[in-house]
């Protein structure tokens, strides 16, 4: 700058005041930088806090298990008797108990053993043999899904635990009933090294988390270890396992009081992983199932006919109507007072927030005109109304943008002007009409609050058939689900919200398509 | 029989009955025509086809008009009719009691062959049955019967001469205004339902206590001063502004102004997306990632304090939902309103006033903070207020991350209540408007839409001014 | 940049009829201009005398506001605009990366077509410019520049009592000197002018005129315009522009009564254009 600083083209004082400014210019400019920068991090952040949740709702465990359906318990199901679960959930719990004796005398671990299982997981199956004769005196091989706690600690979501391999042990001793005692000289020392650096308080302190040691099928609960040697209590299993198998361990660091899922569970789940019996499967049932009060039975199903046949509602009012008024205004309306008004009041419309139409539908469609509540019918009105405002005013400039020479082209040769909107402007202005709509039947789609009001929220356990049986909607199952209180909730959540962003996007890249070949023509 | 006739599949037979006499209109009034033009002198003036049409329109208007008052007022009348004909020993229910058996009842009725065992019971179900088949047969009876004779009358007043397409044009022309007017409907909707609930409530709980009252405990006890959650509510949407005005304005600046074409066409939907986005995701984004994150900063902030011996105890709230939390979200859920519209006004400033202030000597920050935004003031001013309007209606955001507890409170970290949070939890699950408790969600619901329709009434004058100005 | 070289672009190219008298003030050699890849002026090269008006006239489309816009720089501000060539001013390139335009444009201003005040008061539509280049030593200072600014563009005894309404209540011949008093009040040495008059009335187009002689006597003034009349009228030497090149250029009165080319006969003639 040196040569071209000196005068006569600039003044040093000049000179200075321009690099003032021109480093106010530089950091004006980064100002809008960082400001599309948070922007675009939140939606990151956001969308990939919602992906990480349903893809580990995506898949879940399921148990394998024979259930022998014999003829004595059975034989005189019909196809019109309520399904079996009593009986059903009575050969599981069996068979869990045969495969677990040490829970046979103890009403505590009993109870802890029915909680791999819940009871209305065997619904389905149960359905499924009084659907079909011919499984009756046959052995079904089945697979129910692990409760949902236990789903959630084996994807690691609850209780962070981490397995350390410990090898084969020296001596396994029985010191007195239930307590063993393995020794093996240096055998431990990666173990104590693991639990240092995780900050495991030393097992057997009260407080702290647990160490489980298992071999083959048998798992132990270590309370006290040292760098040659544990000892502790047999949860499952037999010691002879420990002899013949090597030895891993399983760190967990919450301690057991703190989380949903016991040691006693844990033994079992890794006995039963052991077995080869829990698989990690697609979650299908998300959408075949309707909505339960278990997570790992719950599916979206019924929602997603609710929310479509509340579409259907919204479809079948809103865009007729919204089209047809946008024609009259753009078209016919005389420029007067009455029409202004109309304006000003769609603008404000469109503007209105969504939960005063709720309490519009509920006073008046719900309190004044009786209609049934819950009703798929009754939230389409609502979102029709809704959305109405958003359809008049795309479709106002759908109309806008046809040429006025294509009207003039028409009048001219004698046709109505009924006939030159019908014939020649409608045709022209039909993509961006169509695009109008499907955008705000997507935002019809996502509505939550005017649905609540008019009671949309209630747990519907049937798919709806109709437009006037109870049902709920998509982003109102987001809303129950998402204010549950057990963690399995969360990432099924994520789950359904990924269905209704999925249904947005469909209709977005049909928006972005017609848009595409409008634009060529 | 009556009450058999109460199963009949209504908005079927409507539908058939309205496209069958719909059908016989138009040819009715096609043969008609087509007459006229073999045996007449002159021309006649429309074309058979609109002569159709004509007949049609009137025989389909009578049918329409009885549908849309059976499915709007059937029910309701059919309540009515039952309720007063109910014997004197149902007066010990109360009227939120009778409406509730009543909907049971014609729940009941609705299923073919119900019976529940109880005699009472099942007797005012039978009788409800009875006057649901009167009604719909009486229906059914007046649609056809005012359907054949517009048909009739329209048929008669065909001639050669008679202008029919002009007749059905302006029909139609009606018919679209009518349309058009739902947009009014609805706000006259909106208006007497808010107003005549709010009137009902103000009835029993003065307007003073309501709007300047401290305490807000609908739910347990009759405590209706809805001041806290007026406060919430722009605690929160204040919060939102904090994060959505500036950088919903610099984003809108940086597109409009700096961004080439290429990054602009990738990051202006990107920020759309934003807007797309349902607000029950935002929701559980809140509820899932912000708001305990927030709790963790003033936990950690707490900590600090105290060991720099700053504070005794702990100064913030941190609460696990948290009014900032609510903000943050709703600020980025706002961004792209202030963003999108912005960028519309900037762009409307005339590059004239730039190369203007280019001329000068101006750098390219002092001509866009000089003279571009200065110009584009209006519009954005209007963008903010339209983006206000936005986060105090907000619903869903609130309702998972903002919380329940009505009380004024400057902290950020603590949870507060809003307008929209408590409409919502006063009405779900409730289907009798008639205490002061589900009232009072009226109440609300009529300030929150003065409030909002201030706000819009402004900004869409000050946008209207703007763009007769530069366009 | 060397003292020879500076000289010989205040002599000229040779190739041009310069007016020997005048000072050099601007002097372009061999430019060219591209708007995304395609060719706006060919090889123009032009000396620009001092405290004279120099008028660039020719046909629409002929390049002459693309030029203009040539000499503050202002085609930076339009994405995909290149310029090649020198532009020498007191011996400097000012196209060289070393200049910066924000400077460049505070010595030559620039005013446009349709006037455009910025949406701001009187005052401050003239305050503006000595305000970002700090030419003001506190408020005194810049009432001062104000009226000084606003007396040289003639406009003083119709404004000094509502200094305060906003720019654009003025008619549009007033908002026109205006702006010209909001070039001035920069302390400019050259005046671009894009058809100045081009929106305005006969009456105003006058005064305009008669303020645009005024004003020779201290700067150095380039007006491109459509209208023969108006070069004839208010400028001493006249380039013709033609499908983006330098057809002719000399003195005004030559140009009109003995053109040497045969284009700008014609052009003057009326016989296209």
């Amino acid at each position: 700058m040196s040569e071209s600083s000196s005068p006569p083209f600039a003044s040093e004082k000049a000179l200075k005041r321009l690099r003032r400014r021109r480093a106010a210019d530089r950091r004006f400019k980064w100002y809008g930088r960082l400001a599309i920068g948070f922007a675009l991090s939140a939606l990151a952040l956001l969308l990939a806090s919602i992906a990480t949740q349903a893809v580990s709702a995506a898949s879940y465990h399921v148990v394998a298990f024979d259930l022998d359906v014999d003829r004595e318990t059975f034989g005189n199901v019909t196809p019109d008797a309520l399904p079996p679960v009593d009986e059903v959930y009575r050969r599981v719990h069996e068979d869990l108990l045969a495969r677990f004796p040490e829970a046979i005398d103890d009403p505590a671990k009993r109870h802890a053993l029915n909680g791999l299982i819940t009871r209305l997981a065997v619904l389905p199956e149960a359905r499924a043999i009084v659907r079909d004769r011919r499984a009756v005196g046959a052995v079904r091989h089945v697979r129910l899904p692990l409760s949902d706690d236990l789903d959630l600690y084996l994807k690691g979501a609850i209780a962070r635990h981490l397995t350390v391999p410990v090898g084969r042990v020296d001596a396994v001793q029985d010191v007195e009933t239930g307590t063993i005692s393995l020794t093996g000289e240096g055998a431990f020392t990666r173990l104590l090294t693991a639990t240092s650096l995780e900050g495991v308080p030393s097992p057997g302190m009260l407080g702290g988390g647990s160490v489980l040691l298992s071999a083959g099928l048998s798992t132990l609960k270590a309370s006290s270890l040292d760098s040659s040697g544990a000892s502790g209590t047999l949860l499952t299993g037999t010691l002879q396992d420990f002899r013949t198998h090597p030895v891993r361990a399983q760190l967990i660091l919450a301690p057991e009081s703190e989380r949903p899922v016991t040691d006693q569970q844990i033994a079992w789940l890794l006995a039963l992983k052991a077995d080869g019996r829990i698989a990690r499967v697609p979650h299908w049932s998300l959408l075949t199932h309707t909505d339960s009060t278990q997570p790992e039975l719950a599916g979206a199903l019924a929602a997603i006919v609710g929310s479509l046949l509340t579409l259907l509602v919204t479809a079948a009012l809103a865009i007729p109507v919204g089209i047809l008024a946008s024609i009259y205004l753009e078209e016919f309306a005389p420029r007067n007072r009455v029409t202004g008004l109309i304006e000003v009041n769609i603008n404000n419309l469109a503007a209105v927030p969504s939960i005063v139409f709720g309490l519009l539908g509920a006073a008046v469609f719900l309190g004044a005109f009786g209609l049934p509540r819950s009703a798929p019918v009754v939230g389409g009105l609502v979102l029709a109304l809704l959305i109405l405002p958003v359809v008049i005013i795309a479709s106002r400039s759908a109309l806008k943008s046809v040429p006025q020479s294509v009207r003039d082209a028409a009048l001219a040769i004698g046709a109505s002007r009924m006939q030159t909107v019908f014939h020649h402007v409608l045709p022209l202005a039909a993509p961006g009409m169509l695009t109008g709509a499907i955008l705000g039947m997507a935002r019809a789609l996502g509505e939550t609050a005017p649905l609540l009001l008019i009671g949309m929220v209630a747990f519907v356990a049937e798919v709806p058939r109709s437009p006037t049986d109870e049902a709920t909607a998509l982003p109102v199952l987001i809303y129950s689900w998402a204010t549950q209180a057990e963690r399995a909730w969360e990432p099924m959540t994520g789950a359904v919200i990924l269905i209704l962003l999925t249904f947005l996007i469909a209709m977005n890249i049909v928006v972005v398509f017609l848009r595409r070949q409008f634009e060529r023509r | 029989m009556l009450s058999e006739l109460g199963h009949l599949p209504m908005d079927f037979l409507l539908l058939a009955a309205a496209v069958t006499l719909a059908s016989l209109g138009f040819i009715a009034g096609r043969l008609r025509a087509e007459q006229f033009s073999f045996n007449g002198d002159e021309h006649p003036n429309s074309r058979p086809n609109a002569h159709g049409y004509f007949v049609l329109m009137w025989s389909l208007v009578p049918v329409v008009l009885v549908g849309l008052g059976y499915t709007f007022f059937g029910e309701g009348t059919s309540r009515a009719i039952l309720r007063s004909e109910l014997p004197a020993g149902f007066s010990i229910l109360s009227p939120g009691e009778l409406t509730t058996y009543i909907e049971t009842v014609a729940r009941a009725a609705r299923m073919p062959d119900f019976l529940s065992g109880e005699r009472v019971f099942d007797t005012v179900t039978d009788r409800y049955g009875e006057i649901r088949g009167t009604l719909n047969l009486l229906t059914l009876l007046l649609a056809c019967v005012l359907s054949f004779g517009g048909m009739v009358l329209a048929r008669r007043s065909l001639s050669p001469a008679f202008r029919a397409r002009q007749h059905v044009e302006s029909g139609i022309e009606w018919f679209l205004f009518l349309c058009a007017a739902l947009a009014i409907a609805t706000t006259v909707g909106i208006v007497a339902s808010l107003v005549f609930e709010s009137m009902r409530f103000f009835a029993e709980v003065p307007v003073w206590d309501f709007l300047f009252g401290t305490r807000w405990n609908a739910q347990t006890s009759a405590e209706f001063g809805a001041l806290p959650l007026f406060f919430g509510t722009f605690m929160i949407s204040f919060l939102a502004m904090v994060v959505a005005a500036p950088v919903g304005l610099f984003a809108a600046i940086y597109l409009s102004e700096y961004a080439s074409g290429r990054v602009r066409a990738i990051i202006k939907p990107l920020l759309e997306i934003l807007a797309g986005i349902p607000t029950v995701v935002y929701g559980f984004f809140a509820l899932l990632v912000i708001a305990p994150t927030v709790r963790t900063v003033a936990l950690w902030i707490n900590a600090q304090l105290i060991a720099w011996g700053l504070a005794d105890g702990a100064l913030l709230a941190a609460q696990p939902t948290s009014a900032l939390a609510a903000g943050i979200v709703m600020g980025i859920m706002v961004i792209p309103f202030v963003s999108s519209l912005s960028d519309d006004v900037i762009r409307a400033v005339p590059q004239s006033l730039r190369d203007g202030a280019f001329a000068m000597g101006a750098t390219k920050s002092e001509a866009i903070r000089q003279v571009v935004v200065p110009a584009a003031l209006p519009g954005i001013i209007a963008a903010l207020l339209l983006a206000v309007s936005r986060a105090i209606g907000e619903t869903m955001i609130v309702v998972m991350a903002a919380g329940q507890r009505a009380r004024i409170s400057p902290d950020p970290t603590s949870d507060l209540t809003t307008i929209t949070v408590q409409i919502v939890s006063l009405l779900t699950g409730e289907s009798e408007f008639d205490s002061p408790k589900t009232l009072s969600a009226f109440a609300l619901g009529l300030v929150l839409f003065l409030v909002t329709l201030v706000f819009n009434l402004v900004a869409i004058t000050v946008v209207k001014r703007f763009r007769e100005k530069y366009e | 940049m060397d003292g020879t070289r500076a000289e010989n672009a205040a002599m000229g190219t040779g190739v041009l009829p310069d007016a020997p008298d005048a000072s050099v003030r601007m002097s372009c050699r061999h430019i060219n201009v591209f708007y995304s890849g395609k060719q706006a002026i060919y090889d123009v090269s032009l000396n620009i005398a001092d405290r004279s008006v120099t008028a660039l006239i020719g046909p629409s489309g002929c390049g002459k506001s693309t030029f203009l816009r040539c000499l503050n720089r202002m085609n930076d501000t339009i994405e995909g605009c290149r310029v090649e060539g020198e532009i020498l001013m007191e011996g400097k390139d000012i196209n060289s990366p070393s200049i910066d335009p924000v400077l460049l444009r505070s010595r030559v201003g620039m005013v446009f077509q349709k006037p455009n005040p910025f949406p701001k008061s009187i005052y401050e539509n003239i305050a503006y410019g000595p305000r970002i280049h700090g030419l003001a030593e506190g408020r005194e200072d810049m009432d001062e520049i104000v009226e000084k600014s606003l007396k040289r563009a003639g406009l003083w005894e119709e404004v000094k009592d509502r200094l305060t309404a906003a720019g654009t209540s003025l008619s549009g011949g007033q908002q026109q000197r205006l702006c010209i008093a909001r070039a001035i009040a920069v302390r400019p040495e050259v005046i671009l002018m894009d058809e100045p008059c081009s929106a305005l009335d006969p009456i105003a187009t006058a005064r305009i005129e008669e303020l645009i002689d005024d004003l020779r006597k201290r700067y150095c003034i380039i007006i491109v315009t459509h209208s023969m009349q108006q070069a004839a009228r208010v400028s001493q030497r006249t380039a013709f522009f033609h499908l983006g090149a330098l057809v002719e250029v000399g003195d005004t009165d030559q140009i009109f009564t003995s053109p040497r080319e045969r284009r700008t006969e014609d052009y003057i003639t009326g016989r296209f254009g």
